[in-house]
């Protein structure tokens, strides 16, 4: 099962990234998305598939500096 | 004070091993907000040897609740208002300052000479772009980002991150300016230490947070 922010999520297999942080409530422009310890590039989000073995970090950014 | 004799108190305070780890390290500032001024400062004093200071922005009245500056500094570029305030602590260190808006477009070669990048800036979609945009440029950057550390909850929710070996995150994740909390000194300055901290572990060797 791919491991999303620290926890096993079985919804999440054979979707796209894209895809998963949409029907999360994700804003795409507020994140950074880690896959298997790599950031995944902005445009390859609507073609990467999730697999079972993924373990992905999704970081939401909020605003303050 | 001369030049030695600041080198001599830094070097009687951290050893000179450390001092000279500390001299020959080099870090970018990008944004020089409530983070950025506090960030830069924070490793000016503990004798760091290069920094390079990147913001657009002049000084605001808006600003004195939590940034580095002081009334004088109103109207004056950050970059060179910061700057002064660092040779006021540090008459050794080398500073690089540029005023300009980071883009995606700009932003790995901006930075290329740095491989350690604090992000401070203070937008959402302007941290999500800077981490996007170095961690897929295949430069050797480590950024040193903070999200979260606005309004005055208690400050031990703000801590240091590691997401891997290139992308470390201060604060406490979730307080945004967007639920309407201003930014005030403390809990800024706290995670402004965090990434200051944290930069300063990587020059010295210190992966984990």
């Amino acid at each position: 099962m791919a491991k999303i922010n620290g926890k096993e999520v079985s919804e999440a297999k054979g979707k796209t990234v894209g895809r998963y942080i949409e029907e999360n409530g994700y804003k795409k422009t507020y994140i950074a998305v880690e896959i298997n310890g790599a950031i995944l590039p902005k445009a390859e989000y609507e073609s990467r598939i999730i697999n079972d073995e993924d373990i992905i970090e999704i970081v939401n950014f909020v605003g303050g500096g | 004070m001369t030049k030695n004799e600041f080198i001599n108190a830094l070097k009687e305070r951290h050893g000179a091993e450390i001092y000279e780890k500390l001299i020959n390290s080099r870090a970018a500032v990008a944004g020089l907000g409530g983070l950025g001024s506090n960030v830069a400062l924070a490793l000016a004093r503990a004798g760091v040897g290069e920094l390079f200071l990147v913001d657009f922005d002049c000084v605001d009245i808006t600003n004195l609740n939590r940034q580095q500056y002081d009334i004088s500094d109103i109207g004056k570029p950050k970059t060179i208002a910061l700057a002064q305030r660092i040779r006021a602590v540090n008459p050794i260190i080398r500073i690089k300052r540029k005023k300009i808006k980071v883009t995606e477009n700009n932003a790995a070669e901006l930075f290329c000479n740095y491989n350690i990048v604090c992000e401070c800036f203070d937008k959402a979609e302007n941290k999500a772009m800077l981490i996007n945009t170095l961690l897929t440029s295949h430069k050797d950057f480590t950024v040193v980002s903070a999200s979260g550390m606005a309004g005055y909850d208690t400050g031990n929710t703000i801590q240091s991150r590691r997401i891997n070996d290139h992308f470390y995150i201060c604060g406490d994740m979730v307080s945004g300016i967007e639920k309407g909390m201003g930014l005030m000194a403390p809990r800024v300055g706290i995670c402004a230490m965090h990434q200051a901290n944290t930069a300063l572990r990587l020059m010295l060797g210190e992966k984990d947070v």
